[in-house]
Parts: structure tokens; sequence; C-alpha cells
């Protein structure tokens, strides 16, 4: 029916472009998936750069755990030659060609052997690839570096020609096949390949800036698909090639709630009573012998109290130096290092470039899988790189990190005895925490201070403490902030033992003033109770003298009757009353 | 026409210069125009200038692929002469003939 047919395309379902992943690791994070199946992709760059790398491992990788045979055809080095190169990064090219997983084939081209006498085509090729692929069922095929063909052949035009037939031939066959080709001056490729192979270019770079060597990773081209467009980091190691991609600079990472301790209590309140956030930065700068790596020793202590993992990186001392140093704080880290749950890696910042170190740690982090991690010092990475390429790196660091969810405390070493609040590496603006370890001068010593500068998120004391480094870990102290100004050290010490001596003459004061009371009171009561016994005396004294005069009224009465009676005179009391009653009578017959 | 292996006579008449045998090898991938054309020019060849000095063996490709590995062989049609040593490789169609000579090594015959 006409109007079915579309050429077989339904336009409505446009289908991704499929992608063949070459368990690189990060490529296939860059290029969404891989590189082009079933098309041919260009990987060019100069001598030594890893081209055939990244071709071995785009088969080996094919074929171990994707289950795609490949054919590996090399122009220049042969079989044994490759196999050993390879080695050493951990590929048993031998194993997987007895498994029938790999094919290597070498095809020498000597143009002191070859005579070209007439028209001729690259029909031998084009078998032995058809033969290889077959004897196998390949997916995926390598030709490296099919440019050593102009050296050989003299009649370009045929070389040419059969290119273009190669690779639509290729394509017929539904191959994944990624060809290397070597930098040219003005061109990617010395002989213009990339007009023939336009699907999917990769430029692979390696370059020395100042003394260091850093390799790059560039996708120049790919055909249907978005991809990164930066130049990309990448290592070479004994566990393969590894590109480092950039991580989500969107800035999209989770912001946990939960806190963990710093190791140092008082620290912790300091910090709004619990210490920093999960996933957090945490910046510690100070001056030399600050006590810097001190206190990321004790938040590594804590966390594997916690039974976290934790990851160290040094960049100026070795590991056992440093386990020495801390042991004199009273913290012993080494049982965590026997039982795994802390790593160290120290490296020179000289070693190698900056993207090296960042590739490094990124492996060291993949593999490790912390959930702490400590940087210790950055700013000795200065010496390798400018600010601001320290800067930006220190920057995809902490990323990473944020997006793992592992809280990184990173150690900065600040110069100057003004410690200004401009860290050197100018990254205090990417941390969410920054304590800030300062000198505080007085009396002719030099003390330790500790105070929080930011802590975002949380509310944090504004206070300097005076930070002590003790035989049983650090001590944060409050210092004296009074009259005289902040004390620190001996003048701390002093002030301490007079506000004491105060409190003890205070306390002494106050019994002494007791003691006269009670005094006072025992001499009142004993007055008092002296007069009220002379009053009692008094008293009964009066009651019998009252008592006694009372008596001779009395009889002085009677004594006076008696004697009127006698006399037989007639007192007032003996007169006669008119009335009926003579109540006299009564009583003179009393009386006698 | 089929190409087999061909064999000349030795007819100790024909003594050349070197007295060795030249054993070449013809690969091609199939009765392609241009591998006839080889075969026809070697033949030709070999007649004039090593007569009864040569041996010539053809391979198919298409018949035998693995042979292209083992014997190194990228063009074709290719001429691979065995011995005497150094090995030489000859490519294309073989039309050049002065080339051919040089290139195994043989003077031309008067």
């Amino acid at each position: 029916m006409a109007n079915s047919d579309t050429g077989g395309h339904d336009l409505r379902t446009v289908t991704r472009l499929p992608k063949s992943p070459t368990g690189i690791e990060g490529f296939d994070q860059i290029t969404g998936g891989g590189l082009p199946t079933g098309r041919a992709s260009l990987v060019c760059g100069s001598a030594g750069c890893g081209k055939t790398l990244f071709a071995m491992s785009f088969l080996v990788n094919g074929a171990t755990r994707f289950d795609e045979p490949g054919v590996f055809m090399s122009f220049e080095e042969s079989a044994d030659e490759l196999a050993k190169n390879v080695a050493s990064l951990g590929f048993d090219l031998s194993t997987l060609i007895e498994k029938k997983k790999l094919v290597l084939d070498h095809v020498r081209v000597e143009r002191s052997e070859i005579e070209e006498t007439g028209d001729y085509d690259l029909e031998g090729l084009f078998v032995r690839l058809g033969f290889a692929i077959d004897s196998i069922g390949a997916r995926r095929v390598v030709l490296d570096t099919i440019e050593s063909l102009f050296s050989g052949l003299l009649n370009q035009s045929i070389l040419r020609a059969e290119l273009r037939r190669l690779f639509r031939w290729l394509k017929d066959r539904g191959v994944t096949a990624v060809i290397t080709g070597e930098r040219g001056e003005g061109s990617l490729t010395r002989q213009g390949l990339e007009e023939y192979v336009s699907d999917a270019v990769i430029l692979l770079d390696h370059r020395v800036t100042a003394q260091v060597s850093t390799r790059r990773l560039r996708i120049v081209k790919y055909r249907g698909s978005p991809h990164g467009t930066n130049e990309y980091p990448f290592l070479i190691d004994e566990d393969g090639m590894a590109v480092l991609p950039i991580t989500s600079l969107g800035l999209d990472h989770a912001a946990r709630t939960e806190r963990i301790s710093s190791g140092v209590d008082r620290l912790d309140t300091m910090l709004g009573g619990q210490g920093y956030f999960r996933g957090s930065t945490i910046l510690v700068s100070g001056t030399a012998g600050a006590g810097k790596s001190s206190l990321g020793a004790h938040f590594v202590h804590a966390a594997c109290r916690r039974g976290e993992r934790c990851l160290v990186f040094l960049f100026e001392e070795s590991p056992q130096q440093v386990v020495r140093n801390m042991r004199s704080i009273g913290i012993d880290l080494q049982p965590w290092i026997d039982r795994g749950l802390l790593e160290y890696h120290a490296a020179r910042p000289a070693l190698h470039g900056l993207e090296m170190h960042l590739s490094q740690m990124y492996r060291a982090i993949e593999r490790f899988q912390p959930n702490v991690a400590i940087l210790d010092p950055v700013s000795s990475l200065l010496s390798v790189a400018a600010t601001a390429d320290v800067r930006a790196t220190l920057t995809r660091l902490v990323d990473l990190l944020k997006t793992r969810g592992i809280t990184a405390l990173m150690t900065s070493l600040s110069h100057g005895r003004a410690e200004t609040e401009q860290t050197d590496v100018e990254i205090s603006s990417i941390v969410d925490t920054w304590l800030l370890l300062v000198t505080l001068e007085s009396n002719g010593e030099r003390n330790r201070g500790l105070y929080v500068l930011k802590s975002r998120g949380m509310g944090h004391s504004n206070q300097i403490r005076e930070f002590l480094l003790t035989d049983h870990g650090i001590e944060l102290v409050d210092v004296y902030a009074g009259s005289g100004g902040v004390l620190t050290g001996t003048a701390r010490v002093t002030q301490q033992a007079q506000e004491r001596a105060a409190e003890v003459a205070q306390q002494q004061e106050i019994e002494r003033k007791e003691r006269t009371l009670a005094r006072l009171r025992a001499a009142l009561e004993a007055e008092l109770a002296s007069l009220r016994a002379k009053f009692e005396a008094e008293q009964a004294d009066l009651a019998t003298s009252l008592e006694e005069e009372r008596e001779r009224i009395a009889r002085l009465r009677d004594d006076r009757k008696s004697l009127a009676q006698i006399r037989r005179a007639d007192t007032s009391e003996d007169r006669p009353k008119r009335s009926d009653e003579r109540p006299v009578d009564k009583r003179r017959a009393d009386k006698r | 026409m089929e190409m087999t292996e061909a064999r000349s006579g030795m007819t100790s008449a024909e003594a050349a210069p070197t007295n060795v045998e030249q054993i070449l090898r013809l690969y091609i991938a199939g009765q392609t125009p241009r591998s006839v054309k080889a075969f026809a020019n070697l033949k030709r060849l070999c007649e004039e200038h090593l007569k009864g000095r040569y041996r010539i063996e053809v391979i198919d490709l298409i018949q035998n692929p693995q042979l292209a590995a083992g014997d190194q062989i990228l063009a074709v049609p290719t001429l691979v002469r065995l011995l005497p040593e150094p090995v030489r490789k000859i490519i294309g169609d073989l039309s050049n003939t002065d080339r051919v000579l040089v290139g195994l090594d043989v003077r031309p015959a008067p």
C-alpha cells in the first residue's frame, strides 16, 4: 500500500542513536553511552597519547564485559609487542584469544619488500578482516593505525579509494569500529582520515606545562548525539584508562540534614550543638603548626568509631608520620587502618599534574567508597599550578564529593601573621563551614585560638575559644574577655587562679559574718535571761511585802474594833438603824 | 580458464645466470578480470625470461582466507617470490614487466 510505505520509517518514533559502551571509566558518561554502534569512530592524537590503549580497552572491555568479541588489526606493533604493552594494565590478551573472544592480526607493510606494478586493490585486507571477524563472530573492530598503509604503499589514490570502500564495508558488516590516526599539522590526522570516518571523532592530547604532563581527551565530533565538548583530563594507570568527567557542575546536590560529630565535643557545641552537616565541606585554615591536621585526625577518629570509612589524601606528610604525630595527642589511628576503615593516599603535589591528582583522587574515591574524606593540605597544590587552576580543580572535587554525600574536611595553610579572611586558595566561598585557627599573642606568649568563621545552615558560636593540644586530645577552653582584653595561656591561668582565690576569700568572709551574728544572738539571749531572773525576783519580793501589808491592815482594824468594844464606844457601825432589821445586833452578838 | 599449478620442464640447455628455481606464488581474490590479467602477464613473463626456472602457485584467498594473514597479504593481486631469498612482494596486475623483473631481481632475457 502506497500509504503505509514511508521508506520503512515511521517518523513519529525517532529512535535514539544506539551506542556501544567502551567500558572506559568516565568516557561512557560523557558520550551518553559510548561509541556509536555499527559505525566507525576516529581516535586521533600524537605519538604516545594513548590511542592504542583506548582502542584496546574498547575491545577488551567489549569482550569481557559486554559479550562482544573483537578484532584488533594492528599496522604498527606485532601481536607480541601489543600483548606485552597492555599486560601491565591488567589485560590478559592471550587468554582472550584462546577463548575466541579476541583476534589479534598484525599487518606488516614493508616498503622495501614491495614493488608496485600496475593496478591493484586491497581486497587482501578485506579478506583478512572478514575472516577474522567471522572466525569469532566479532562485533567490534579496531584498526591501529591504518595510516601506516600510507607509508607502505605508493599509490595514494588507490589507497584512498580503498579506505573509503573499507569503511563502507565495515558499516555494512555492522561492526562498531575504532580507527586510530596520528595527529596532523593542520588537520586532525596526518592523512586526513577524518574525511572518511566522520561519525565520531575523539582527540587525545598529551601536553607538558610547567614540567608537568597532563593527558586530555576531547570529543571533537559526535554525529547524532549531544556530547560534552570540553577537554576532560584522563589518566592511565595499572587499572587501565580512566576519564574524569565533570560531574554535576549544575549545583544539584541533595541537602542533607543529618549531623555528625567533629570529634571535639566543645566544637560540636560551637556548631549549633551538633557538629557538621553530613555531606558538607569544611575548611580548616591556619598558620603552620596551628593544629589543622589534628582537627582532621579527631574527625577521622570519631567517624571510624561510628564504623564509617575514611579516606585521607596527604600532600605533605607520609601516613606513618601522621599516625605517629597523632599518637602524641592521644589519638591512635593504626587500629582503623588495620581494620580497613581508614586509608591514606600520599603524593607530593609535584608528582603529577593537577588533573592527574584529581583523577587519582576520583579513582580512589570510587574504589574505596568513603563516607568521609580529608585533604591535607590543599594549599600545597599551589606549588604546581596557578591559583585559578587549583580553585577550579577543588571546585570539581568538592562537587564530586557533594554528589556522593561524602563529608570532606580540607586544611589550608595561610601565610603571614595576619590571618586574613581569604585563604590562599580562595575556596572559602565554596565550603560550607570554615574554622579559623588563629594565634593570640599576649604577655610574650603565642597561644592558639579557634573560631567558627562561617557555617552555613546552622547557628554557630561567634566566640573565640582557646585551642589546646593536650596529650589526651584537643581541648577548647573559654577565653577570658575582661578589662585586660582577651586572656589566654598563662594569663588565663593566672586569672583563673585569682578568681578562685577571690571566691575562697568571699566564702570565708561570709562564714565570719555568720559567726559574728551567732555570737551577738547568744549575748542578747544571755542578757534577756538575766533581766527576767531579776524581774521575777523583784516580783516575788513585792508580792510578799504586799501580802504582809494587807495582813497588817486587817489586824489593825481588828485591833481597833476590839478596842472600841472595850470602850463601849459607839462606833458608826453600831448606831441602830431605823429599819426593822438591826444588822448591828447580829454583829454585836458576833462581837461578844 | 582454470588456473592450476603450471610447471615447466627443466632443460639444462637454457642455463641462465642463476640456476636457482624461482618459486612464485600468486595471490588472488576470486576470478576477477584483474586476477586473470595478472596470471596471464605472469605466465608470459615467466616463459619469456625465466624459461624452465620457475614454479607458479596460485592461491585464491576467497577459498583460503586464513592464508592472507599468514603471508601478510594486503593487496590483490600480489605476487610473492618465496625463493630465492629475500622474499619479494610484487603487487598489481603485473602489467609493468620491467618493474616485475626488477622486483624479481631477474635480468631480462636478451
